[in-house]
């Protein structure tokens, strides 16, 4: 019996393994940062949302649409948190065409906290148009629908290079080595000042990286600040609950001699 | 089922009863008399009732909200999440409901494995459970197609697509499953009225489950028969409702874990790129609790022959009262059977494993080994067994767990106090 439940330990040890030095060798470890949305008590750093969705607005924009956001969601908890004036006036910045209307005529105006976010192209035959016939995704959910998630955003933005010797590279195609065969359609994004902070943060790729991937987190989970303190509420009561239930069946079970 | 007449005692109660007998049935629930001896591994089909209800609740309110059309479907599962209040929890429970019902079935189902429960009496029992666990399989899989993500999509086009395999009819079934010439909105709109139909199959099939689980009783790890109601049982009201109850909370805290802290850690990251029928995804893999049999699927060559063996390979359970040939329920008692359960559980694991993995090369090698023995196990070794294998002694009753060992003064004692509970 024990040398057959060794058997199954060294398969599953086994097998692990195998798993784990098979995907090494598909792409490099990613880069490490300190995300403060992780853990049991997780929260997105505000100051660091807001210079990201600057960072998003000033560069990403202006091919990736993230159309599944709105304008109010900039100053709802658990989000950037602009004040509703400034999420009114950053709002305001952009133009959406609305109508028909009395007379039966579309018109533009300026856009409203409950307009969706403004998106870079008509349709996805125009991005790629644009792009080379690459399609920017939408950013939205991205840091969802990428294995990895927020590590493989932020280490993607910094994972440019020049390619190695013998990889031929196509005109507008670029190197880099966290992207799925090393080859993107996207030209490096960001790189030292190319912005400016409006908080004076000195805008070096890295911050950059990590406050749009920030950016990015929340607008993926914009719930997860209010999904950690609930859980950890759930999990407690859960916890007081099952240790109460315990003594009672221990209580009950007591009047037959039978274990538990 | 309990033997004795039940009289309500207020006078409406009686006066009721008597044209509806719900109160008889309170009680026969209440008093049902349970083995004592039932461990943890008994409290998943609690567990897994639980289960049930959870996934129907959440589902009832996430399709108020949700919208069955291809170009809508994914971005109102985005407004569920963004705008619905607490529309995040209800589809993270929904999600990982389905992974951990899932886990409790298969503690289920190896748990009646290990300790024979499948075998005469109870082999209805045993069929109507693996009918609720295909039809589980068919909702969760038209389930993980209504976000209408790419592993959705790309999901249906490959399972559907499976029936093609079928001689002659094959292309026109698949056809007429689709609606059309390939998974689009028809296919969709389907899938997600089946997925709304099917747990409500499976309610009245639970029901079914347990009505035909109470005429001979629960199965225990000693696995004798045992005399209903006797020393050996207690009533089901509290005894087991408390464990059950217990075991429950340890299993909502580990759901928990996952809703609150892991919610897409079971799901698959393509899932959040919506469907495209243009960008197929490098690989399509399909859920975690389907990974054993899409892993004997793809071990076979053949198309139509790797979807036989599939089927197969979930069919021959129901044959499994009559494959295995021992007289004997309990692995405790069985030896050599007790290793080769361990060896099946190993490789059913495997094959979840490489089911994972892409098909080739040493994986594909190992699906096939695995694929062979996962027979092997129903086909050979289990009639085998039943002949060559010497079991222990069996005890009398669970109050004497050894036969011919010294009066257990305990149990003894034991006795007396359970009687007087009963009465």
């Amino acid at each position: 019996m024990s040398k057959l439940k060794n058997i199954f330990f060294v398969l599953i040890f086994s097998v692990i393994v195998l798993n784990s030095s098979n995907s090494a060798e598909k792409s490099p470890p990613f880069l490490e940062t300190k995300w403060t949305f992780k853990g049991l008590f997780g929260k997105f750093d505000r100051a660091s949302l807001q210079r990201g969705y600057q960072v998003y607005t000033e560069v990403c924009a202006s091919c990736h649409s993230m159309k599944y956001l709105t304008y109010r969601n900039l100053a709802e908890k658990g989000g950037p948190e602009f004040s509703e004036a400034e999420a009114k006036a950053i709002a305001a910045s952009f133009e959406v065409t609305d109508g028909p209307d009395s007379t039966g005529e579309m018109f533009v105006r300026p856009a409203k906290l409950s307009d969706k976010f403004v998106m870079p192209y008509a349709n996805e035959q125009e991005a790629k148009a644009a792009n080379g016939g690459a399609y920017p995704p939408d950013m939205s959910v991205l840091v969802k629908a990428r294995k990895g998630g927020a590590d493989y955003i932020y280490s993607l933005l910094l994972g440019y290079s020049e390619p190695p010797e013998g990889v031929e590279l196509d005109d507008g195609v670029y190197y880099n080595k966290y992207m799925y065969g090393n080859k993107i359609k996207m030209p490096a994004p960001l790189s030292d000042d190319l912005i400016e902070y409006s908080d004076g943060t000195k805008a070096t790729a890295e911050q950059m990286s990590k406050d749009v991937t920030n950016f990015l987190m929340w607008s993926a989970e914009p719930h997860l600040e209010q999904r950690h303190k609930t859980g950890f509420r759930v999990i407690a009561y859960l916890i007081i609950l099952t240790v109460l239930v315990y003594f009672t069946m221990k209580k009950i079970w007591s009047r037959v001699e039978s274990k538990v | 089922m309990s033997d004795h007449e039940y009289t309500p005692s207020s006078k409406f109660g009686k006066w009721f009863n008597d044209r509806l007998p719900l109160l008889t049935l309170a009680n026969h629930l209440t008093d049902y008399p349970t083995p004592k001896n039932l461990n943890y591994w008994w409290t998943f089909g609690g567990i897994l009732t639980f289960c049930l209800i959870t996934q129907i609740v959440t589902g009832l309110v996430l399709a108020m909200h949700y919208i069955a059309h291809a170009d809508m479907a994914f971005s109102s599962v985005e407004h569920i999440m963004r705008d619905v209040n607490y529309g995040w929890l209800l589809r993270y429970v929904h999600a990982n409901g389905a992974s951990m019902f899932f886990l409790a079935v298969y503690i289920h189902i190896f748990r009646s494995l290990f300790y024979g429960s499948y075998k005469s009496p109870r082999e209805i029992i045993w069929i109507l459970g693996i009918i609720i666990y295909l039809l589980m399989m068919a909702a969760a899989f038209m389930g993980y197609v209504l976000p209408w993500g790419q592993m959705s999509f790309w999901g249906a086009t490959v399972i559907t697509n499976l029936f093609s395999a079928i001689p002659l009819v094959g292309e026109s079934i698949t056809t007429w499953l689709w609606g059309g010439y390939s998974v689009d909105n028809p296919t969709l709109t389907r899938f997600f009225t089946l997925h709304y139909l099917i747990p409500f199959l499976i309610l009245g099939l639970v029901v079914l489950h347990i009505w035909a689980l109470h005429v001979p009783g629960n199965n225990n790890p000693v696995g004798i028969d045992i005399k209903k109601p006797s020393k050996d049982t207690v009533p089901f009201h509290p005894y087991i409702v408390i464990k059950d109850a217990f075991a429950l909370l340890m299993f909502c805290i580990v759901f928990a874990l996952f809703v609150f802290y892991q919610p897409n850690i079971l799901g698959h990251a393509d899932n959040y790129i919506e469907a495209d029928p243009l960008v197929t995804p490098a690989h399509i893999v399909p859920e975690w609790y389907l990974l054993p049999f899409y892993a004997i699927l793809r071990s076979v060559p053949d198309k139509l022959m790797g979807v036989v063996a599939m089927l197969s390979a979930i069919l021959i359970l129901a044959a499994l009262p009559w494959l295995d040939t021992s007289k004997v329920r309990s692995a405790v008692f069985r030896p050599l059977f007790r290793q080769f359960y361990w060896i099946l559980v190993a490789d059913v694991l495997i094959l979840g494993y490489v089911g994972a993995m892409p098909a080739e090369g040493l994986y594909l090698l190992i699906a096939r080994v695995a694929t062979a023995y996962y027979f092997a196990h129903f086909l050979i070794i289990l009639p085998v067994l039943g002949w060559k294998e010497k079991t222990t002694p069996l005890p009398l009753s669970i109050t004497e767990p050894v036969l011919g060992g010294s009066p257990n003064l305990a149990a003894a004692r034991s006795d007396e106090k359970i009687e007087k509970t009963i009465k």
